[in-house]
């Protein structure tokens, strides 16, 4: 191919030739970095639970009074939204992933409460029923045996409550006792009081899982077999996913009507994958944002490309003619053109590479983003080359199209 | 002059109508991007009371026990009620308030309404939260400290709940019932939104504000509870009992004067010696005392995706007028016959220069104009998004003015290097080459 004289015009429009090279180099550092936080957040909204989303609903309740003793109300809440047709099963919980609240303790494998914990870890109180209706799998041991189970609302009144068994997450498990087995370990985390690890669980979320957060108390979470009264938690119904909307009502209706000597307000009725999909809303929008600036850019790029390509074919419209008329076949003009963009192209895009590198190092320090994978940049160059060859395939098009007679006549 | 440059530029345009739509389109979409995100970036860092947040001081005090202590560390971000009981008995302020917020359930029947109960967000708070924050009064006024200290049970509402639950009527010495316990009205606060919401950043940070507001002891008494953070050291069977190791309310203090503030400061290092020894404080004295803006900074209450959307559109601001530069470029040197003429018939480099600024100011102006429609389309597009901040984006005049000069800027900018080009044509070689 016939670089030289390329090199030689290119020469002559320093200017121009330099506006475009900066205009590659600028969308390629933006697209590249903007693409992979797409993909971040993308990783993120798409993470799983490791529960069963779309068969899962979940209600709260309000008092309007406090009333004595809330354990016999939340038995007879159970037992009315497990006879409503369509529910598998009903457990009432304390938080629950992408909800309200979120409670967190420290866990220790000393029992001073003096001692720095190992790491805090969101801490889950549960029901019976509570394997089964949030789908979580057992990886080790077993699930809790009915006399584990307590009331959480009397637990809770002690300052050192009598929990003695509780499960774990698979991360803290590896987190408390690297390389060995976490069943039958005892650690400290509500009171001085020992809990013996009896099941670790796969997956459990965190109520504010955070995909890309730095912070490794968002990974760890424990589980106790307490049980929740109506005004402490939540109640969580698994279901048969065609029919949840109609069960949702349903529940509430249930609720309402069955409280007993108190006004209640069923504060909370939610499908559990709306909460997951509010709760990632935010992200969303930012990824629709990130794509439509890349999109807008490119587009400008190619726009730009297409501009001067044309002004370049109109101003060499002579020498197009005299290369015509000594012999030049259209091919050879229509490559000649497609080359000295892809040149141009290939310095913008080794600049916007190094662009890019630098500015994912300003993203790391100040958004606490993790590097760019590195091929992010042929990916990003390979995208730029495209859209270059694709703006100067028309322009070039019609360099190759001019009649030597026309040119030099004219 | 300038009437001439235009009808050039307006022949040129004529001739070069695609390239020009080019330049213009990109100068637009330009600083449309980057004043949509700006004036949400605006709003969201705005001071949420102008003229007063200088003199409001949030108060942070190092309670936390010894294990996990880094010297110089950072505090807990709000204070124990034992602290914030004590602070506000000494009240060393011109104003101080404690406070905290939570969902209180309010049952209509207690107001002779027939709504169902509902949930509404409301502060426990002092008597002082009113003077210090300026809130708008519709009708009567807030409680007293004597009110506070009684645990009396009086309640100032917004007008929204005032709207809802009384209709026109003046709430003011009605009853309002939370739970199961009657409240009396005794004033009512017209429509009241500071964004940030800087005294509870635990409550999200540009949230609406509260509907219900009662004296923090009362709300205690009647165990309303509390929304938010709290964090504890130690166990505890009621995190909010006045000696629980939780910190878990926010203490906000008026300090007029450099003297105040600097007493205030040293008050609360005394404050916090004595509490090391009584054997309540285990750190050093460590506290901190932010007014609004600083406090607003420390908490990193912009959004971190708003300033990176704003980085973006600035990147692509960027893109689009160096592409504006080479579509401009392209059509002033496409007319170097014709500055050749104008250069031979006598005018001097200085005149085509100004022509060409001229004729790159008067696109930034329509590409102004343009971006201007695009921006307040972005922000509609913000305003019916699901952000907590979307009914905050709008356009004022300041901002308003700022995109029409950011067009402007940017178009003369993009301007002055095809305009330099433009003055160099030699007249002799083009008209050769006619």
């Amino acid at each position: 191919m016939d670089l030289l004289p390329i090199l030689h015009t290119l020469k002559r429009h320093k200017t121009a030739a330099g506006l475009i090279v900066v205009q590659i180099a600028l969308t390629c550092a933006i697209v590249c970095n903007a693409l992979f936080l797409v993909s971040q957040r993308v990783e993120a909204i798409n993470a799983p639970t490791g529960m069963p989303d779309n068969e899962l609903l979940v209600l709260g309740v309000t008092g309007l009074a406090r009333g004595e003793n809330p354990v016999p109300q939340t038995q007879a809440d159970l037992a009315a939204l497990r006879a409503i047709p369509g529910v598998k099963s009903v457990v009432n919980i304390n938080q629950m992933p992408f909800g309200d609240d979120s409670d967190n303790s420290g866990v220790r494998l000393d029992p001073d409460e003096n001692t720095k914990p190992q790491f805090g870890a969101a801490t889950y109180y549960a029901g019976e029923g509570w394997l089964e209706t949030l789908g979580l799998h057992l990886v080790e041991g077993r699930d809790f045996v009915p006399s584990e189970y307590v009331e959480g609302s009397q637990a809770f009144e002690q300052e050192n409550p009598d929990i003695p068994a509780v499960i774990v997450n698979r991360a803290a498990a590896e987190k408390l006792f690297p390389g060995e087995s976490a069943l039958g370990k005892q650690i400290y985390v509500f009171g001085t009081k020992p809990h013996r690890i009896v099941g670790v669980v796969e997956t459990l979320i965190h109520p504010y899982p955070s995909f890309n957060s730095q912070d490794d108390n968002q990974r760890y979470t424990v589980l106790a077999p307490a049980r929740p009264s109506w005004r402490g938690g939540a109640y969580m119904l698994r279901v048969d996913p065609a029919r949840r909307e109609t069960v949702l009502k349903a529940a509430a209706k249930a609720l309402d009507e069955g409280s007993v000597g108190v006004k209640r307000i069923v504060r909370r009725q939610k499908l559990f994958a709306d909460m997951r999909s509010d709760y990632y809303r935010a992200d969303r929008t930012m990824v629709w944002l990130l794509c439509a600036v890349c999109a807008a850019m490119l587009v400008v790029t190619a726009f730009g490309i297409v501009g001067l390509a044309s002004f370049w074919v109109e101003q060499r419209t002579r020498m197009i003619g005299t290369r015509r008329a000594l012999g030049a076949t259209r091919g050879q003009i229509l490559r000649y053109f497609q080359t000295e963009n892809f040149l141009l192209s290939g310095i913008g895009i080794a600049l916007g590479c190094g662009a890019a590198w630098v500015l994912s190092l300003v993203l790391m320090q100040q958004y606490e983003l993790p590097r760019l994978p590195a091929y992010y940049l042929p990916a990003g160059a390979a995208i730029l080359w495209a859209l270059g060859q694709i703006a100067v395939w028309a322009p070039a098009r019609r360099a190759s199209l001019i009649s030597p007679v026309e040119a030099l006549r004219g | 002059m300038l009437a001439y440059y235009l009808e050039l530029g307006f022949r040129s345009f004529r001739r070069a109508r695609a390239l020009t739509l080019l330049t213009l389109l990109s100068i637009a979409m330009g600083v449309a991007a980057c004043m949509t995100t700006l004036t949400v970036y605006h709003v969201l860092a705005a001071d949420p009371i102008p003229g007063k947040s200088a003199r409001l001081f949030n108060v942070q005090l190092d309670a936390e026990p010894k294990i996990d202590y880094t010297p110089g560390g950072e505090p807990a971000l709000q204070l124990t009620r034992f602290d914030a009981t004590h602070l506000l008995a000494d009240a060393r302020g011109v104003h101080q308030l404690m406070m905290t917020g939570s969902n209180a359930a309010l049952d209509p029947a207690g107001s002779g309404s027939d709504l169902r109960p509902f949930l509404v967000r409301s502060r426990f708070t002092s008597a002082d939260f009113f003077t210090m924050f300026e809130t708008p009064w519709l009708h009567g006024s807030a409680w007293t400290a004597a009110d506070d200290a009684a645990k009396a049970r009086v309640a100032v509402i917004g007008r929204e709940l005032a709207e809802k639950l009384f209709g026109a009527k003046n709430p003011v010495g009605q009853s309002l019932r939370l739970r199961d316990r009657d409240y009396r009205i005794v004033g009512v606060l017209d429509d009241w939104r500071p964004a940030p919401q800087f005294f509870d950043l635990t409550a999200g940070a540009y949230g609406r504000a509260a509907e219900v507001y009662l004296p923090f002891e009362t709300a205690m008494e009647a165990k309303l509870g509390s929304s938010g953070n709290m964090t504890c050291w130690a166990g505890s069977s009621d995190p909010r009992a006045v000696e629980a190791k939780c910190a878990w309310l926010q203490y906000w203090v008026e300090l007029d004067t450099p003297e105040q503030q600097r007493a205030y400061r040293d008050y609360l290092v005394h404050y916090s010696e004595d509490q090391g020894r009584a054997g309540r404080f285990e750190r050093p004295a460590n506290p901190r005392l932010r007014k609004v803006m600083d406090w607003l900074a420390f908490r990193k209450v912009v959004p971190g995706d708003v300033q990176l959307q704003l980085w973006l559109a600035m990147g692509f601001l960027l893109v689009c007028l160096t592409n504006a530069v080479g579509l401009l470029l392209a059509k002033c040197l496409r007319r170097s016959g014709e500055i050749g003429v104008r250069r031979a018939l006598g005018a001097p480099k200085r005149a085509i220069f100004m022509q060409f600024l001229v004729e790159a100011g008067s696109l930034g102006l329509a590409g102004g104009v343009l971006g201007l429609l695009l921006t307040l389309g972005g922000l509609w597009i913000v305003r019916h998004g699901a952000s907590e901040y979307a009914a905050l984006a709008s356009l004022d005049l300041p901002m308003l003015a700022t995109t029409l000069g950011l067009a402007l800027a940017a178009s003369l900018l993009a301007g002055l290097l095809p305009a330099w080009r433009a003055c160099q044509v030699t007249p002799a070689l083009q008209l050769k080459t006619q």
